[in-house]
Formats: structure tokens, C-alpha cells, sequence
């Protein structure tokens, strides 16, 4: 067993002492010390092998200080999603293609209108050694949907009728819908749609049916997890498990350089630059985790102008963008969300910067000389950024795009309903999702104003639509007239970069931040 | 003696007015804000819907008059109000984060005062000689190197670099004082500026003092040297330095936010930073609560101090 850090090679005694101090902070002493004699880093660990059993894995997040809970319901941040599924698990989870994968569901089957699905639940049981049951599952998703509360997963639930969905057997829910709804697993994998023990209404000390166990808990300093050995996805390889909050990314590369931390979530690009192939630490970058792109409103002038929309498309350099706003960490946008998630529409020719086009479109649309005032913020990476790069670039072709800085802290407030033209980024998740919070009529969060009752249409047809290929020439036809007119341009997609010490074997390389896979520990081994 | 007590007394009741003024302004400051907690919470998900409920919730629907008398009226009863996001009392999120500042200032503040005294005190006695430029020269270079840029050199070098020493205090938690090595680097990144300043505050009134023609005509008495330096001039010295000495605790123990995010210390700075983001109202008012008492309590010591070692401060005032 060997949790310390990877030895130094110029210094290996002096590291020892390092090892040591961080060692004894376990406080646990479940893990005995074993000296700093462990493997030498070299070719053959980074290869991976057989997974190894035992040892302690600590991994830094930043977070969300004393107002940290263990209550999944209320997870808002990485860190509480990360400790969430730690503990917990939902029905289903997405994969690295957003499409939705059983978990603690074992089947789901629509009846012909598909507003109505029975779920079947896999033998699973809770930390207390209790079975996971359709109560369980009902209780978790009547109290995310509770009026009085304002939880997050509520938004995602509101398809389902929970008064009429009910308890068949042990096993088996037997959901009611408001309307018909393709996309239901979609609904089980909802970001925050956790199980938790029928009844259960303190998180203190939680209770899940997650890979590892509660152990303690100290609110924005770290948490400790214990190996959960009836898991029923296989028990974890580690034996303990300990979230730590570190809130600043140079304390989090620190601490991983320094051999206190074994995992750092959410590095910069220019920190993966400079150690990615150096062999101090691995750097891993997750492709596809977050859409970048300009909102455009397209209920007000200029934007209510589909010329004017497709000019600003053409206006976009995205390589640039990627280059100067993402510092490189990731891939150009063709104006449509979700590329290399289910149904994205791949086959529709990239965008390239065409001044000329735009010029003349400008020009038809009465709109040269035009003046825009482009809202950002430092509320994500990269966003003062983009907005200045895309003024100079709009400036070429003569439209004069004036940045403004807004607050930090209402930025997402403040640019839903106001202004014209606003940076914008997102998470990922499946299209379906994307289309239902910001692209129809009733969407709570349209930051582009597109309201079309065709549209809305298409998606209920798509959600009406039984058979996989069937939707997907439905969401091809909604991706076709978003590209060509839609209010979302789309000019990038952000790595999501982690590091870990050399001894970490097992991270997923492809899972886009928020998915199955990612900050999935229960999969990950200490060589 | 009743002169001194009755300017304590009007100090104090000054103080608890200066306090108020404090924790009414940051309300009002909080309230100028754009945004709130609600707000905050939704993030990236602003729907109205969901901030209505969150706000309702909170009790943010209702008037902030409402909302700030009810919480200086449990004030006054020793409650300081519970948090927005959490619903836990705000006096635990204090003392979870009172311990590890109390610790780092404390340890400061031991090594800072001798250190600080010693250093000035030797170079005034060799005043213009080489001990004395020396001082002067390293403490005024050190004290123009601002906190976090020592702080990461700091790091690099002794840390990540030699292997000396852990980088960062992160899974230490509470319990900082069982891990002596992590709390190295942090300390001599708060002492680095305080010892500058003070030992050249030390140095320019010890230089004073022994320039001035009571230790003139003390000599001339035939009062040894270490006396006359320790006994009559050092008081008279340490007047400027005791209000810079209080100005310095009331910085460490009012959160040394740039340290603690460098070193991960999870201290009151940090409290700070989170209420602050996350617009947790009543956490910032008891931390203005606290930071302002704490203001005042130190500055009154300090004047007392003044008042004590120099009785002629007592006739200008």
C-alpha cells in the first residue's frame, strides 16, 4: 500500500518528511503508514495494470465553505456533486455521449403513448445494509419536487406526475407523466435526482447506496468516505476516500506537486501546458465538458433580423477564439451544442469566418455601421476573453461591438431577459435538456428569446418519437434551423483539465465534467 | 485616575457606536450589491421560478428594514441570526473559523514583537554605522515585496522545490497546531511586512528618544547606558509602535485572506470570502460584528498603552 507522494528525484529524503506530516494528518488511523519505500514512478505505472486494492485517495475540489451539506439534493458545485456520488446513486447516469445508462434502475419500459414508464430497480441496498426500493425512489423524487423547497433536480422533474406514480411492488415504480416523453431516462439521470432512504431528512451523517460510506464531515474543509463493500456495482478499490477544499487552483496544484493531494479537480490551461508530459503529475483533460458561445436575443433589434444572426456567425473566428479565449484547451463550435453527445447533428458543414458574406448580409439586412454591446463578466474562464477577441474580429467587418462588464454575481440573472448580445457558456447535458431550459416557448432560461411554436412542436414530435432513429431525424431537423437562424453562436467547446499524482490509475479520460464517469472514484486505484 | 477612567468609558461607548455604524454600513453595502443569495445560489441557472422560491426560502421577500431589525433585535438578546444557505447559526461558523486565525495570529504576534523590538532597538544604537544600514535596507526592501508574491516564491522555492516544507495546509482542518511544519510558510509570509515596518518604527523613535534632553541630562545624572536605553527611552519609542502593533493584530486576526487562500487555512478571511460570494447576510454581519469589535478593542488598548507609557499624550488630548 503506498498513498504518499511520487518520490522526488533530486530530493528524495527531504520529500519523505513532507509525506509523513501530510500523512499524519489522517487522523483516522485506519491506514497504516507504510514508509515512503513505494514503486518507482516509471513507464510500467502509467500504464495502468490490475487494479490494486486499499489506500487512501485524496482528491481537492474547490468549494463551497461552511455552507457545504451532504444533502444531495441541494449539490450545486463540483464538489458537492463529486461527494454526492460518492454516497449516492441515481436511477441512471449519463455516459460520455449524454445518452442515459442504467444505474440503480435496471430496466425502464414505456407503454405506447410513452406517458407511462415502469422502471424495474437492480438488487441494491443502502449503507445500513436496508434494500433500495420503489418507496425509496418515490420518497427522493416527491421531496426534490416539494413546492415549498427550491431544489435544483425540481426543474428536471416536472415532466412526472408523482401524486399518480406509484409503488407496483418492492422493485418496481410505476411512473405517470404529464405528457408523452421519449426522453424519460433522461429525467432518472437528472443532475441532483439522487436516492435517498425513504423518509431521510438529515444529511448529518448520510446514509446512501453509493460506492462508500460516510465516515465524517467538516463543511468547506473535507469530507471522508470509506469503502462500501456490497456496492453493487462492485466495491471500490480504495479503501478510503477524502474530499478536500481547496479554493484557489495554485493551492490545488500545490498540494498536488506537494504530494497532499493524490487528485486536482479543475486546473487551468496554462497549468496543463506547463506539466502535461513532464512526469511530475498527469494531467488529464476531459473534451467536451463546456459549450462557449455568444447569446444572441432574437425577439429585439438587431438580432430579431435573421441576416443579422447569420452574419455574426460568419463574423466568429473560432479557431481564434479557442486559441486566445481557451488558451488552446479545446475545440472550435459550429454553432450547435453538444458536439459528440447523442443526436448531435455532425454532418452540417463547418462554419468558417466569411467577412465578405457578412458584410453584404449587414448591408440587406440595413444593418452597416451597426453598433452591439456585447455583456460579459469574469463570472467563467475565458469570458473577457472571447468578448474582447470577437470585438476586434466584428470590427473588420465593420460592426462595432462594445464590451461591457457586468457583475459577477447576477451575470446569469442579468443577461437572461436584458441586453442584445451576451457571452455564454455551458455545462454539459443531453440535447433534449438543452432544447427544453433555453430553446422553447416555455423554457425557464432562454437566454436567446427563441420562441417558436414550429419549434416547440418539433421538440413534443421529437418526444412523441419511440423509435432512437426516428428522434434523431427530428433533432437533426431542430439542429438544421438552429444553425441556420438560431440565437446561439457557438464558438467553442472547453477541456475540462484535472490533474493527478502518478500513482492514480483508473480516471476516465473521456467523460465530460458532470457525466457517469467523471469524479468517479469508486473506479479509480493507487499503484 | 478618574480622568483615565472616564475617557475609557466614553471610548467604550464611542466604540459600541463606531460597531453599530459598522454593521449598519456593511448591511446597506450588502443590500447595494447586485444580486443576492438567491441569486448567487441559482448560478448559471437563473430561473425565475426557482429564485422566487429560494427567496422565500430565506425570508428574502421581505422588507430589508424588516429583515436587519429582526436580526439586531436577537443581537441585542446574544444571537447572532443563522445563515441564508445553510440554516446553521451563524456564532459556529465564527468559531470554526476563529481557531486557526487566533493561531496564526497568535504565533505572529510572538515571534513579530521581539523580533520586530530587537531589530529596531540594535539598529538605532549603531545609528549610520553598517548594522544599522543593513537593517534599514533588508526591512524596506522586504516590507515593498506585497504578501502574495513572497508568499508563492515562498512556496516554489522552499516547498516545492527543496521539499522542505508542505506547500499548503490543505486536510489539516482544525486541527493545525498537531502539524507545526504546515504552519511555517504561512507565518513568515505574515510576518514578513509587520517586522519591516515596526523595527523601522522602533529604530526612528529609539533615535529620537535618545536625541532628547531628558536622556541628556539623564546622562549627565551618570545613569548607566543599558538603563537609560531600556528604562527611559525605549518607553518613549514604543508609543508609535504600539499603535502600528494594534493596527498589525487587527489585520491578522481580521482574516489574512491572501494567506489563507494560498495556504488553504480555513480561518475567518475565509468565512469572509464565502459569505461574501455567496451573499450570506447574516454571516457577514456577525463577521462585521466581530472585525469591528475587534477594531476597537485594540485600538483602545493600544491608546491606553500610549496613555500609560507617555503621560504628556494625556496633556495634548
Amino acid at each position: 500500500m503506498y498513498d504518499g507522494p511520487v518520490p522526488h528525484s533530486r530530493f528524495p529524503g527531504l520529500r519523505r518528511r513532507g509525506f509523513l506530516a501530510a500523512g499524519g494528518a489522517a487522523g483516522l488511523g485506519a491506514l497504516a503508514l507504510t514508509g515512503c519505500t513505494g514503486p518507482a514512478a516509471s513507464g510500467d505505472a502509467a500504464a495502468g495494470g490490475r487494479p490494486r486494492r486499499g489506500g487512501r485517495l485524496r482528491a481537492a475540489f474547490a468549494g463551497g465553505g461552511a455552507n457545504e451539506t451532504l444533502d444531495p439534493h441541494q449539490a450545486n458545485l463540483f464538489a458537492d456533486v463529486a461527494r454526492a456520488k460518492a454516497l449516492f446513486d441515481k436511477l441512471a447516469d449519463f455516459g460520455a455521449d449524454l445518452s442515459a445508462r442504467p444505474r440503480l434502475a435496471a430496466s425502464w419500459e414505456p407503454n405506447a403513448g410513452l406517458d407511462r414508464w415502469t422502471v424495474r430497480l437492480r438488487k441494491a441496498s443502502f449503507h445500513n445494509g436496508k434494500p433500495v426500493t420503489a418507496r425509496d425512489v418515490l420518497y427522493s423524487y416527491r421531496r426534490i419536487a416539494d413546492p415549498e423547497k427550491a431544489f435544483r433536480a425540481k426543474a428536471s422533474l416536472e415532466p412526472l406526475d408523482l401524486t399518480a406514480s406509484r409503488a407496483v411492488d418492492e422493485r418496481t415504480v410505476a411512473f405517470v407523466l404529464k405528457r408523452p416523453t421519449a426522453e424519460f431516462p433522461n429525467l432518472l439521470a437528472a443532475f441532483g435526482a439522487y436516492i435517498v432512504p425513504d423518509g431521510t431528512k438529515d444529511f448529518t451523517a448520510p446514509v446512501g447506496s453509493g460506492p462508500f460510506r460516510f465516515v465524517s464531515f467538516a463543511p468547506g474543509r473535507s469530507a471522508v468516505f470509506r469503502r462500501h463493500d456490497d456496492y453493487w456495482d462492485g466495491p471500490p478499490h480504495l479503501e478510503h476516500l477524502e474530499f478536500l477544499v481547496a479554493n484557489e487552483e495554485s493551492a490545488r496544484l500545490n498540494a498536488l506537486l506537494g504530494g497532499q493531494v493524490e487528485y486536482a479537480h479543475e486546473l487551468t490551461p496554462t497549468t496543463a501546458r506547463t506539466h502535461e508530459g513532464k512526469g511530475q503529475i498527469e494531467i488529464i483533460r476531459l473534451r467536451n465538458s463546456a459549450m462557449q458561445a455568444f447569446a444572441m436575443k432574437t425577439d429585439r433589434p438587431p438580432f430579431d433580423d435573421r441576416r443579422v444572426r447569420e452574419a455574426f456567425f460568419l463574423l466568429a473566428d473560432r479557431k481564434e477564439l479557442v486559441q486566445g479565449a481557451l488558451s488552446g484547451a479545446g475545440e472550435i463550435g459550429n454553432d450547435l451544442f453538444g458536439k459528440g453527445y447523442q443526436f448531435y447533428a455532425d454532418d452540417l458543414p463547418q462554419r468558417t469566418p466569411d467577412l465578405d458574406r457578412a458584410r453584404h448580409l449587414l448591408k440587406q439586412a440595413g444593418a452597416d455601421g451597426l453598433r452591439v454591446t456585447l455583456d460579459t463578466s469574469a463570472v467563467a474562464a475565458g469570458f473577457t476573453e472571447s468578448a474582447a477577441i470577437f470585438r476586434d474580429q466584428a470590427a473588420k467587418a465593420g460592426v462595432r461591438v462594445k464590451v461591457a462588464m457586468g457583475s459577477k454575481d447576477s451575470y446569469w440573472q442579468d443577461t437572461l431577459d436584458s441586453g442584445t448580445l451576451c457571452c455564454y457558456r455551458s455545462g454539459a447535458m443531453p440535447l433534449e435538456s438543452h432544447v427544453s431550459q433555453r430553446l422553447l416557448t416555455a423554457s425557464t432560461t432562454n437566454a436567446t428569446q427563441w420562441r417558436h411554436k414550429d419549434f416547440d412542436a418539433l421538440y413534443q414530435q421529437a418526444q412523441s418519437t419511440r423509435n432512437t432513429k426516428d428522434r434523431a431525424a427530428v433533432y437533426a431537423r431542430m439542429q438544421r434551423r438552429l444553425y441556420a437562424e438560431g440565437g446561439f453562436l457557438v464558438w467553442g467547446f472547453a477541456d475540462w483539465i484535472l490533474g493527478t499524482a502518478r500513482t492514480v490509475h483508473g480516471v476516465d479520460r473521456r467523460a465530460p465534467a458532470n457525466t457517469l464517469d467523471w469524479a468517479r472514484f469508486d473506479k479509480v486505484w493507487l499503484a | 485616575m478618574t480622568g483615565l477612567r472616564s475617557w475609557l468609558l466614553r471610548r467604550l461607548l464611542l466604540g459600541a457606536g463606531q460597531t453599530a455604524a459598522v454593521v449598519l454600513l456593511v448591511f446597506a453595502l450588502t443590500e447595494a450589491l447586485p444580486g443576492d443569495a438567491a441569486v448567487a445560489l441559482a448560478g448559471d441557472q437563473p430561473d425565475p421560478a426557482r429564485i422566487a422560491a429560494l427567496r422565500e426560502a430565506m425570508h428574502l421577500d421581505r422588507p430589508a428594514a424588516e429583515r436587519f431589525g429582526a436580526w439586531a433585535a436577537g443581537l441585542l438578546h446574544g444571537d447572532l441570526g443563522s445563515s441564508l444557505v445553510s440554516g446553521r447559526p451563524v456564532s459556529s461558523y465564527l468559531a470554526d473559523g476563529f481557531g486557526p486565525t487566533l493561531l496564526l495570529a497568535a504565533l505572529t504576534l510572538l515571534l513579530l514583537v521581539p523580533l520586530a523590538g530587537g531589530l529596531g532597538v540594535l539598529a538605532a544604537r549603531y545609528e549610520g554605522r553598517l548594522v544599522d544600514r543593513l537593517i534599514s535596507a533588508v526591512t524596506l526592501a522586504v516590507y515593498a515585496v506585497p504578501e502574495f508574491a513572497f508568499g508563492v516564491l515562498l512556496v516554489t522555492v522552499v516547498a516545492l522545490h527543496l521539499g522542505w516544507l508542505p506547500p499548503t495546509a490543505v486536510g489539516y482542518g482544525g486541527e493545525l497546531l498537531a502539524h507545526p511544519a504546515v504552519l511555517v510558510l504561512p507565518v513568515l509570509v505574515l510576518l514578513s511586512r509587520p517586522v519591516c515596518s515596526l523595527a523601522r518604527l522602533v529604530r526612528a523613535g529609539m533615535i529620537d528618544a535618545l536625541a532628547a534632553p531628558y536622556i541628556a541630562h539623564a546622562r549627565r545624572y551618570g545613569i548607566p547606558g543599558v538603563r537609560i536605553r531600556y528604562a527611559h527611552a525605549l518607553p518613549n519609542a514604543l508609543a508609535p509602535a504600539a499603535q502600528q502593533l494594534a493596527r498589525t493584530v487587527d489585520w491578522l486576526l481580521c482574516g489574512v485572506i491572501v494567506v489563507e487562500a494560498l495556504f488553504v487555512i480555513p480561518g475567518l478571511g475565509t468565512v469572509l470570502m464565502n459569505a461574501v460570494a455567496e451573499r450570506d447576510v447574516p454571516v457577514l454581519q456577525g463577521l462585521a460584528v466581530v472585525f469591528a469589535g475587534t477594531a476597537v478593542v485594540l485600538n483602545l488598548a493600544a491608546d491606553t498603552v500610549v496613555f500609560r507609557c507617555t503621560p504628556r499624550a494625556g496633556v495634548v488630548a
